[in-house]
C-alpha cells in the first residue's frame, strides 16, 4: 500500500524542502542585518520583473535542465554522477573545437555538428568512471570527483599552450566563426516584431534543453533501455536475474548522462560566450544535483527545478549588485536545497506519511 | 640540484602535508565507521573561516583554533544528523555541507570585515590591529592591561625550533635535515604527526577502535553484541570533525596568514583521495599525503618541471594526485577495498 498519495510524494515533499530551506537563508540573511523580504523583492524584480531578467533566467535554466538531466538520468540507475562539471567542461572543449576546425557555413548545420562534439566529449569523460564502476567496482562517486579536477587541470594546460591564440593573453581559445553564432531569442523575437530581452544570452539551445527534458522522459519511461536502466536501478540483483547486463546498463546509462552534461557546452559556450574560456561551466554542473533532487528525478520536474535555480542565479546577481548580500547567499539556498531534497529526505517525508496514514484511518 | 634546495623542499611538503594528513586521518575515522565523507572539503574550510575570524577579532590563535574546532564540529553534527539519525544519503549530505561551507564563510566573512570574503591578514599591522583594539579594550576592563596585552598578542601560529636544533645543525647531512625539516614547524604539524600512531593505537589497540572498525564492517554484529551503533558513528563523526577543525585551523593560521575565499582549493578532496591511496590506514596515510605535499611542493618550486626529455607543466603536478587515485581505484596497482558498509544507514531490525 502507498504511504501517502502520488502528488502528495511528487508535490508536497519538495515543496515543503524548499520552504525549510528558504526559512533558513531567511534567518541567515536577518543574521547578516539585511531584510529577507527586501532581498526576495529585489530577486523577483531582477529576475522576473523584466525580459531582461527573463532572457538571463532562462539562460541560466537551460544550463541547469542539461546537468539537472543528466544527474537524472544516472540516477535512475542508482548512480549519483557528481561528475556533471568536468563532463560539462569537456563539452565544451568538444564544442570548441568542432566550430574551430570544421568549415560549417550556417549556425543550422554548425548546431548538429556543436552538439555532437559536445555529447561525444561529455560522454568520453564519463566512460572511465562508468568502467571503472562496473568493472572494478570502484566508487562512481569518487572517480567523478577525481575526473572534475582533472578535467579542469586539463582544460587549463589545452587552454594557454594548444587553443589559446598566438599574442593572447587570455587563456581562451580563439572567437568561433561568426556563421556560427547561434540565434539569440531576442533576435528571433524582434523578426516577429516584437522587442523581448535585449542584450541576454538566451538563445535557441533553450528550446533544444526542452526538447532533451521529452526525450530523456521518452527514454527513460517509454523505451525498453530506460526500463532496463530504471529495473537496475530499482535492485541490481532482480535486473541480473531478468538478463540485463549490469556492466551495459552502467556504462550506457553514465555515457547519456555525460552527453547530457557535455550539451550544456551549447548554450554556455557556443550561445552566450562564443569562444572557450576558462571556468566556463562555473559550477552549473554541481546545481546539475540539487535541480535534480528537487525536480524528483523527472524530466518536468528537472524542467521546473531548473528554472527555479536559474531565477536564482539571476536574482542573486542582481541582489549583489542592489544590496550589500554578496551573490555567495545563492550557494547557502543550494546547499540548504540539496541538504533538505536529499540528504534529510526523511526527516520531511516521514511525518507526512504519518498524518496521511492518519488521515486514512480516521476516514475509514 | 643542491642539499639545500632539496630541504626546502621537503620542509615545504612537510607543511603543505600536515592539512592533508588531519584531514585524512578525519576521514579514516569517519570512514573506518561505515559513514563516507566527501564533506572534508567544506569543514576544512569553515573551521579555517571560524580559526581566522576569532583570530583576527581576538588576536589570539589559540581562541582561533577553538573556534575553528567549533566551526568543524558543527558542520559534523549537520552530516551526523542527516546520515545517522535520518538516514539519509551520506554523499548527497557531504555535498550539501561543501556548499554550505563555502557560501557561509564569504556571506559572513563579508559581513564582519567588510573584505570581499576575506578575513584581515594576521600579520601583526594597522589592519589587524584596528579589529584587535575593541576586544583588548574589553579585555582590560575586566582582567586588567596586562593580561590583556598577553593575550592579544599571538594572532597567528608560530614556529616550534625544536632542542638541539642549532647545536645539530652542523652535522652533515642528517643535522640540516633536523635543523631545516623537522624542526621550526608550528605546534600543529608536529600534533599531525602524532595523531598517526596514536590513531593507530586506537583503532587496533582500544576496544573503541576494534567496535568503531566493526560498526564499519558488520553494523547488525555490533548491535547485536549490545553496543549503540549510532552512538558509535556519531562519536567517529564528532572525531573527524575535530580533526578537520584542525586541518582548517593550520591551514589559515599556520599555514597562511589569514582566511581567503575558497582557499582549501580542493585539499579535502586531495585527503579523500589519500584516504583510498592509503588503504584506510593510518600509516598509509602518512605516507600518501606526503606524497602529494611533496608534489605539491614540487609543482610550486618549479613550475614546468624540466626532466631534459619533456617538460612537465604545473598544471599535470597538481592533477596527479587525482590521476594516482583513479589508477589505485582501478586496481591495477594493488586494490583498495573500502569498509564494508560504507555509505549504507544502519536500520535497526525489530
Amino acid at each position: 500500500m502507498e504511504k501517502m498519495p502520488k502528488w502528495a510524494d511528487v508535490l508536497l515533499t519538495p515543496l515543503i524542502s524548499l520552504v525549510l530551506a528558504m526559512a533558513i537563508s531567511a534567518l541567515v540573511i536577518l543574521a547578516i542585518g539585511e531584510s529577507p523580504w527586501e532581498a526576495l523583492t529585489t530577486m523577483i524584480d531582477g529576475a522576473l520583473g523584466s525580459s531582461y531578467g527573463w532572457g538571463f533566467t532562462l539562460y541560466y535554466a537551460t544550463n541547469f535542465i542539461f546537468t539537472g538531466l543528466a544527474v537524472m538520468v544516472a540516477y535512475h540507475a542508482s548512480l549519483f554522477n557528481i561528475g556533471g562539471e568536468g563532463q560539462a567542461a569537456m563539452g565544451g572543449l568538444g564544442v570548441a573545437l568542432v566550430l574551430l576546425s570544421l568549415p560549417l557555413p550556417h549556425w543550422a548545420l554548425a548546431l548538429p555538428a556543436a552538439m555532437i562534439g559536445a555529447a561525444l566529449f561529455g560522454a568520453a569523460w564519463a566512460l572511465i568512471p562508468a568502467w571503472l564502476q562496473a568493472r572494478r567496482g570502484s566508487h562512481i562517486v569518487i572517480t567523478t570527483i577525481m575526473f572534475n579536477f582533472i578535467a579542469a587541470a586539463a582544460l587549463n594546460y589545452i587552454l594557454v599552450n594548444l587553443l589559446r591564440p598566438v599574442g593572447s593573453m587570455d587563456p581562451a581559445s580563439a572567437r568561433f566563426p561568426n556563421e556560427t553564432h547561434l540565434p539569440k531569442l531576442s533576435d528571433m523575437a524582434l523578426s516577429l516584431g516584437v522587442e523581448w530581452g535585449k542584450n541576454t544570452p538566451v538563445n535557441i539551445s533553450f528550446f533544444v534543453a526542452v526538447i532533451a527534458c521529452v526525450l530523456v522522459w521518452l527514454l527513460i519511461w517509454r523505451s525498453r533501455l530506460g526500463f532496463e536502466i530504471r529495473a537496475f536501478g530499482k535492485s541490481e540483483p532482480a535486473a541480473l536475474y531478468a538478463g540485463i547486463n549490469p556492466v551495459r546498463i552502467t556504462v550506457i546509462a553514465m555515457l547519456i548522462s555525460g552527453g547530457l552534461a557535455g550539451m550544456m557546452a551549447i548554450n554556455n559556450v557556443m550561445g552566450e560566450a562564443e569562444r572557450l574560456v576558462l571556468n566556463a561551466v562555473e559550477g552549473a554542473g554541481f546545481i546539475g544535483i540539487a535541480v535534480a533532487l528537487m525536480g524528483r528525478n523527472h524530466p518536468l520536474g528537472v524542467f521546473l527545478a531548473a528554472l527555479l535555480f536559474g531565477f536564482l542565479y539571476q536574482g542573486g546577481g542582481e541582489l549583489a549588485l542592489w544590496t550589500s548580500i554578496p551573490r555567495e547567499l545563492i550557494i547557502v539556498i543550494q546547499a540548504l536545497v540539496i541538504l533538505f531534497t536529499g540528504a534529510l529526505d526523511n526527516m520531511v517525508r516521514v511525518p507526512l506519511e504519518r498524518m496521511f496514514m492518519a488521515m486514512r484511518k480516521r476516514g475509514a | 640540484m643542491d642539499l639545500n634546495t632539496v630541504l626546502q623542499i621537503l620542509d615545504s611538503a612537510v607543511r603543505l602535508m600536515t592539512p592533508l594528513l588531519l584531514a585524512c586521518l578525519a576521514g579514516l575515522y569517519s570512514e573506518r565507521a561505515g559513514v563516507f565523507d566527501i564533506g572534508l572539503e567544506g569543514k576544512m574550510l569553515m573551521a579555517a573561516f571560524s580559526a581566522a575570524t576569532v583570530a583576527a577579532l581576538t588576536g589570539n590563535v589559540w581562541l582561533g583554533a577553538m573556534a575553528g574546532l567549533l566551526g568543524a564540529l558543527m558542520l559534523s553534527a549537520v552530516h551526523g544528523i542527516a546520515s545517522i539519525t535520518f538516514r539519509g544519503n551520506q554523499l548527497i549530505s557531504g555535498v550539501a555541507i561543501n556548499f554550505l561551507a563555502s557560501g557561509l564563510t564569504v556571506l559572513l566573512g563579508q559581513k564582519i570585515f567588510g573584505l570581499g570574503g576575506r578575513t584581515p591578514s594576521l600579520t601583526p599591522g594597522a589592519e589587524l590591529e584596528a579589529q584587535v583594539g575593541p576586544f583588548r579594550a574589553w579585555l582590560s576592563g575586566i582582567m586588567g592591561p596586562d593580561t590583556a596585552g598577553w593575550l592579544t598578542t599571538t594572532p597567528r601560529m608560530t614556529g616550534i625550533t625544536l632542542p638541539f636544533a642549532e647545536t645539530l645543525g652542523n652535522v652533515p647531512v642528517i643535522g640540516p635535515l633536523y635543523a631545516e625539516v623537522i624542526s621550526g614547524h608550528t605546534i600543529l604539524v608536529y600534533v599531525a604527526f602524532l595523531m598517526v600512531p596514536l590513531t593507530w593505537w586506537v583503532l587496533y589497540r582500544t576496544r573503541f577502535g576494534l567496535r568503531l572498525r566493526a560498526v564499519g564492517e558488520n553494523p547488525a554484529s555490533v548491535d547485536t553484541a549490545g553496543v549503540s551503533v549510532t552512538r558509535l558513528r556519531f562519536a567517529a563523526v564528532a572525531i573527524a570533525g575535530l580533526l578537520c577543525g584542525l586541518a582548517g585551523a593550520y591551514l589559515a593560521t599556520g599555514l597562511s596568514a589569514g582566511f581567503v575565499k575558497e582557499m582549501t582549493a580542493g585539499r579535502g578532496f586531495i585527503a579523500l583521495a589519500a584516504l583510498i591511496f592509503a588503504k584506510w590506514r593510518p600509516w598509509g596515510a602518512l605516507g600518501a599525503t606526503f606524497l602529494f605535499g611533496l608534489l605539491e611542493a614540487v609543482a610550486n618550486r618549479y613550475p614546468n618541471l624540466d626532466l631534459g626529455v619533456i617538460t612537465v607543466p604545473s598544471m599535470f603536478m597538481n592533477a596527479l594526485p587525482y590521476i594516482l587515485t583513479v589508477i589505485i581505484l582501478a586496481g591495477f596497482v594493488g586494490r583498495a577495498i573500502p569498509p564494508r558498509a560504507g555509505g549504507e544507514p544502519y536500520v535497526k531490525e525489530r
